[in-house]
């Protein structure tokens, strides 16, 4: 599809030795998508042996970046002793659907669905703000409505049509809250900002019962810098365009 | 959070059989509790039985009122029609606790078994006898601010957390569990228990027991309910003081009342005394002044939360009153 080209031509494939201006790796790329059947430490792996090949600035940076996470996950991975290449048995399968595509993983129980897309499928839009479920900078949508995903566990929500914030646009087609967002300032350091959209998205879709503000219905997401009326400003437009 | 073994259950007795099988573990719904507690260590089973596929997400009329599955999420018995004409504090609790978000995840059955908030609870480096029996509490000589005025022990003053069980110990609410040794009921008032000598047991449910349902019989006094949620936030805090009042009226008269009381006890407190007040009396403020320090009478404060006995008080007025003054039959 042609939109599926374009999200993989945006993506950081870095065997080119081009900086990327973003840092998402591609989650369809070729030789990844054999890996996410894997666990997270073969796939770093892969990923540093491209950023070597590839070079550059922005990509040597992204090369320490994912050095840390490699050791750490090494350190992980030692501590629960699972193996490298092959499921082992404290894993499990399960297959997760995101944003309309299917990702086949192999996880420990004890993984969030919010670490399973972050770590697993490399979809780091969600954010990882109190992983209590009481920021709400984690929130994606599980058939349509608006969940935490840090208090989910991945393998709990096998089988549900999981959306998240890089499901939205349509190619360069922001979805109408996105866009509105943006008309009306809804955030500044961004963090909190896909939580807030995905809410949004959700609130939408749910509805705010009577005798609830739109405020009150947004409760579950919290902001830092305090660009509320912003995001206020934003939903309303994206309610009233809707009705 | 400790690694587990994962297994999702197909039918209730499968489910009841795995983990009559291992003390060890528990049922998994929708987590909002149990992952939290696990993350912090406060709870470790070595098996997660996941129930989420269970056929218990219906809510049905029965001949005597309604059951609403256990499985059910929060939002949906809050937006629930029939819920909202029938038992209308039943859908404004629900609405006041949470978020959005976790409400979408929450179930009717884990409502009930969620853990309180305790912050020495929920804090495993300090003493806690509903964590570690016979560790001590750290609440009674710590910050006790948001802990119980009644029906505590000296061995523990946490109060329960939920909205819902408030509204459903004011509307009667009996519990449909299944177990090893078959399927019983356990009125609510009788399922979470006072601490006592043993506040690490918070229910009178057994740890092979799954609640499949919840049973919420008609009356008029139910149509004519509401909840009324007292916190330091205007949204997504725990209540510090909350109260569930169902009243039928009819001429001006209480013909039968329910009051019951949240953030002030390990259990949402039911005042029979003040419904004994109520019921017979005039719909007025003297009768609900009358009613309000009959909840209070008890009362003992502990170092930092003497305010809530007369926040009590004024909050048992506030909502006698404004369910007085609605129209039985629509939530506010």
């Amino acid at each position: 599809m042609d939109s599926d080209k374009e999200r993989e031509d945006s993506c950081f494939k870095g065997a080119s030795g081009e900086s990327s201006s973003t840092s998402r790796p591609c989650d369809h790329h070729e030789d990844e998508s054999l890996l996410l059947s894997e666990d997270g430490e073969a796939r770093r792996r892969f990923l540093k042996k491209t950023l070597l090949a590839g070079g550059g600035l922005a990509a040597a940076n992204l090369l320490l970046h994912y050095q840390a996470n490699a050791s750490a996950q090494t350190r992980a991975a030692a501590n629960v002793a699972s193996t490298q290449a092959s499921a082992s048995a404290l894993t499990i399968p399960v297959t997760l659907r995101v944003n309309g595509r299917s990702y086949p993983l192999q996880l420990e129980p004890s993984v969030t669905l919010l670490d399973a897309l972050r770590e697993r499928v490399g979809l780091t839009g969600s954010k990882k703000g109190c992983d209590r479920g009481q920021c709400g900078a984690c929130t994606v949508l599980a058939d349509g409505r608006r969940i935490n995903s840090c208090l989910a566990l991945a393998a709990a929500y096998e089988g549900a049509e999981i959306t998240t914030v890089e499901g939205l646009a349509r190619g360069d087609e922001l979805h109408p809250v996105q866009a509105a967002f943006i008309r009306h300032d809804g955030f500044q350091c961004g963090y909190c900002t896909p939580g807030q959209i995905m809410s949004a998205v959700g609130l939408l879709h749910e509805g705010c019962p009577p005798g609830m503000t739109v405020r009150e219905c947004m409760s579950g997401n919290i902001c830092r810098c305090g660009a509320y009326n912003g995001i206020l400003a934003a939903i309303e437009e994206a309610r009233g365009a809707k009705a | 959070m400790n690694q587990f073994t994962y297994k999702r259950a197909t039918s209730s007795a499968e489910a009841v059989r795995e983990v009559a099988g291992n003390r060890n573990a528990k049922f998994l719904a929708g987590g909002t509790n149990l992952v939290d507690l696990m993350k912090m260590n406060v709870q470790q089973p070595d098996e997660l039985v996941d129930i989420n596929r269970l056929a218990l997400k219906k809510i049905e009329r029965t001949p005597a009122g309604l059951r609403v599955g256990a499985l059910v999420t929060n939002s949906d018995v809050a937006n629930n029609q029939l819920v909202r004409e029938n038992f209308p504090a039943l859908s404004e609790a629900l609405l006041a606790g949470a978020s959005p978000q976790l409400r979408n995840m929450a179930t009717v059955g884990g409502n009930l078994l969620q853990r309180t908030r305790c912050y020495y609870f929920m804090d495993t480096t300090f003493p806690c006898n509903k964590r570690v029996p016979g560790s001590g509490c750290s609440a009674i000589p710590g910050f006790n601010r948001i802990h119980a005025i009644i029906g505590a022990s000296d061995k523990c003053i946490a109060v329960h957390p939920s909205d819902m069980a408030v509204a459903l110990a004011a509307l009667d609410a009996v519990v449909n569990v299944e177990g090893a040794n078959g399927a019983r009921q356990i009125p609510i008032t009788d399922f979470h228990r006072l601490p006592g000598d043993t506040p690490n047991v918070d229910t009178n449910l057994r740890a092979d027991e799954l609640i499949v349902s919840v049973d919420l019989p008609s009356s008029a006094f139910a149509k004519r309910s509401g909840y009324l949620k007292i916190r330091d936030r205007a949204q997504y805090a725990f209540a510090l003081v909350s109260v569930a009042a169902a009243l039928d009226i009819q001429q001006g008269r209480i013909n039968a009342a329910r009051l019951a009381l949240g953030g002030v006890a390990h259990k949402p407190w039911r005042s029979l005394d003040a419904e004994k007040i109520l019921t017979g009396a005039q719909a007025n403020e003297q009768t609900f002044r009358a009613a309000a320090d009959a909840v209070v009478k008890d009362a003992v404060p502990q170092k930092h939360n003497a305010f809530k006995i007369e926040l009590a008080r004024r909050a048992v007025v506030r909502a006698l009153t404004d369910v007085a003054n609605r129209r039985a039959g629509g939530a506010a």
